[in-house]
């Protein structure tokens, strides 16, 4: 143990180079698979902005060079479209209230209680899921027939919140296992009610997380057409019209029509987006 | 603030066999500190929560004040409680934490402010009440968890190892702070902790638990003089108590050859072990009567002591020695033994033969 000075060994910079070359690779790996996601959403929103005699160039520019509303404003006011916009938001908010209504419980009982048979109710829980939707609906549609509530969003509702519930259940019980117990159990020590302590201490502890829940309920509700369409006649939901009407539309409509049905989901995952952070903030913590 | 009556308390855990407390009955009188100390899995926080209520007795009764609350809900037995965790609402500023005993109880909100500030003042948190618990360091965490816990005129407070998640020094620190605060309020208190050093210096009384019962139950410094048992008297203390073989025969105590004079009113006769505190040996430069010859095997310089490790025939033995001793490992030591600390034990049951009133 000295402190004299002493000929340093000579530093060996072979794996600082190494190391600044890989995190490049990875930042160009990281490039090229956002490129993949963001470029179609990027040339179909260009395709609906260009005149229909745009549309017809070849090749494509990269840029809205044929830059036009007339496609999007035709495609926006045309029959059916405004409706199915209303319909698909009413379901998808429908189904994220539905579903978190029954699936918050379900969640907390799996992440709190030991009970008899809590590994096969899990299991049993992805049954729905394991049913193709088109043998869910047909039947479906006759109960609902019979129970007059069929070509109304609250059918879709429905057989939407049924098919997020798995997903809801599983995702609500991880954010209540994020939830420290003994912060509950203070709440009951210093006075509140089994049911107190919820309201008070785990729900806003656990509402980032559920709002992480909702967006997949919300996302999935808004891209679910196959069973949507079934289920309704005249109320349909948007991309249910979409489907329906634009299968047979001019090619510059049908970008249109997928541009519409892309921002909604993108601009409430976008919303959403911090609260997911912070739930697996909050399961780090 | 009441009195704590348990009786015959039981607890066995849905799904286990063995008995997590297993007739326990204990007394805590009004404005008492009770630790309750043991190696983890003794059924120390079981007990604690069955008095909070958190888990229920299997049979047995609890009784807080003279009101039998076994199983009434948490939330209506008036306890205060503060956790290993802190276990403070991240979601609310500390004012919101410390205020949310009171707003439970309904109380106007002029005497909130007024409770809050004091508890805030008393636990020197008062800079920090408008921040969240995300913002403060843990000890500070802690110190609103406390005055949460004591803002309220609870019956009971109850503490599960509340300094365990801190530092060394802050833990030594905070733990003055604490005895000093619960003195002030006169609180019946519960205190759980797996550290002896805390529980002898927090407690009225001691409660050393092993294996779901009451080994031992006294004051801290009968607990540390006169161990019950083998086990209190190597849970407690630090270094724990030295355990020898001996012979006893005619008041003389043997220990592997040498003599040593036996505590007066041994009831029996024959093999005996004996327990010796670490500070109750000396090394000394001369033989003569009550000592023995020791190989020092470990030197462990303290500050304050120089801990030996030596080895007498078969046995090990901890030493504490003046920090002037010089001695190195491999050296022969003189050791002398004060006779009126020699404890005896059953080699068989490891019960003590004699008690601190007996002798």
């Amino acid at each position: 143990m000295t402190t004299g000075t002493r000929t340093p060994v000579p530093v060996d910079l072979a794996p600082l180079r190494s190391y600044r070359r890989r995190r490049g690779l990875l930042q160009v790996a990281c490039v090229i698979i956002s490129a993949f996601m963001a470029v179609p959403i990027y040339l179909i929103a260009v395709a609906a902005f260009s005149t229909r005699a745009g549309l017809n160039q070849f090749p494509q520019p990269f840029y809205p060079a044929n830059f036009g509303t007339e496609t999007m404003s035709t495609f926006l006011s045309s029959t059916g479209i405004t409706a199915g916009f209303i319909n698909s938001m009413t379901v998808g908010i429908g189904t994220l209230l539905l579903s978190s209504l029954v699936g918050a419980p379900a969640g907390y009982a799996i992440a709190r209680y030991m009970f008899r048979g809590k590994d096969s109710y899990q299991l049993f829980l992805l049954f729905t899921r394991a049913l193709p939707i088109v043998v869910l609906s047909v039947p479906l549609a006759r109960v609902f027939l019979a129970a007059q509530i069929y070509d109304r969003p609250v059918a879709v509702i429905l057989l939407h919140s049924a098919l997020a519930l798995p997903t809801t259940i599983l995702i609500t019980s991880s954010v209540f296992l994020a939830v420290p117990v003994d912060a509950e159990e203070a709440a009951r020590i210093f006075g509140c009610t089994p049911v107190g302590a919820f309201m008070r201490v785990v729900l806003p502890l656990a509402l980032p997380g559920m709002a992480a829940a909702s967006i997949f309920t919300f996302v999935m509700s808004w891209n679910e057409v196959l069973g949507a369409t079934i289920l309704t006649f005249s109320q349909r939901t948007l991309p249910a019209q979409v489907l329906s009407s634009l299968a047979d539309s001019p090619l510059a409509y049908r970008f249109a029509g997928g541009l519409v049905l892309v921002i909604p989901a993108l601009i409430f995952i976008a919303i959403m987006r911090k609260y997911l952070l912070n739930m697996w903030g909050t399961t780090i913590r | 603030m009441a009195e704590i009556q348990i009786n015959n308390l039981v607890k066995v855990y849905p799904g286990g066999s063995e008995r997590a407390n297993d007739d326990v009955s204990m007394h805590i009188d009004d404005g008492e500190f009770m630790v309750l100390l043991g190696p983890s899995g003794c059924g120390k926080t079981t007990l604690l929560r069955q008095i909070a209520g958190l888990e229920l007795p299997t049979s047995g009764s609890i009784a807080i004040g003279g009101r039998d609350v076994t199983y009434m809900p948490v939330h209506q037995r008036n306890l205060s409680m503060v956790f290993q965790s802190y276990a403070v609402f991240p979601h609310r500023r500390v004012r919101q934490n410390i205020a949310f005993p009171l707003k439970m109880k309904k109380l106007p909100a002029s005497d909130i402010d007024k409770k809050v500030a004091w508890a805030a003042e008393l636990l020197q948190l008062t800079p920090y009440l408008d921040r969240f618990p995300a913002q403060l360091s843990g000890g500070q965490r802690q110190r609103v968890a406390v005055a949460r816990a004591i803002v309220l005129d609870a019956d009971v407070l109850l503490m599960d190892e509340p300094l365990s998640n801190l530092d060394a020094l802050l833990r030594l620190s905070f733990r003055s702070e604490l005895k000093r605060i619960v003195e002030q309020i006169g609180t019946t208190t519960v205190y759980v902790t797996h550290d002896q050093s805390e529980a002898l210096s927090l407690g009225d009384t001691v409660a050393v638990m092993r294996s779901g019962k009451v080994s031992q139950m006294g004051g801290p410094l009968d607990i540390y003089d006169w161990p019950a048992d083998t086990f209190v008297g190597s849970f407690i203390g630090s270094p724990p108590m030295n355990f020898l073989d001996g012979i006893l025969q005619d008041g003389l105590l043997d220990i592997d050859g040498h003599r040593f004079t036996a505590p007066a009113n041994a009831p029996r006769s024959g093999k005996v072990r004996v327990g010796i505190r670490a500070e109750a040996v000396g090394v000394v430069d001369d033989e003569g009567p009550n000592t023995l010859t020791a190989t020092v095997q470990v030197v462990e310089p303290l500050g304050a002591s120089i801990l030996l490790t030596v080895e007498v025939g078969v046995h090990q033995l901890k030493v504490q020695a003046e920090p002037t001793a010089k001695t190195r490992t491999g050296d022969t030591v003189i050791l002398r033994i004060s006779d009126s600390a020699i404890r005896l034990f059953d080699p068989e049951t490891g019960l003590a033969w004699l008690t601190g009133d007996s002798a």
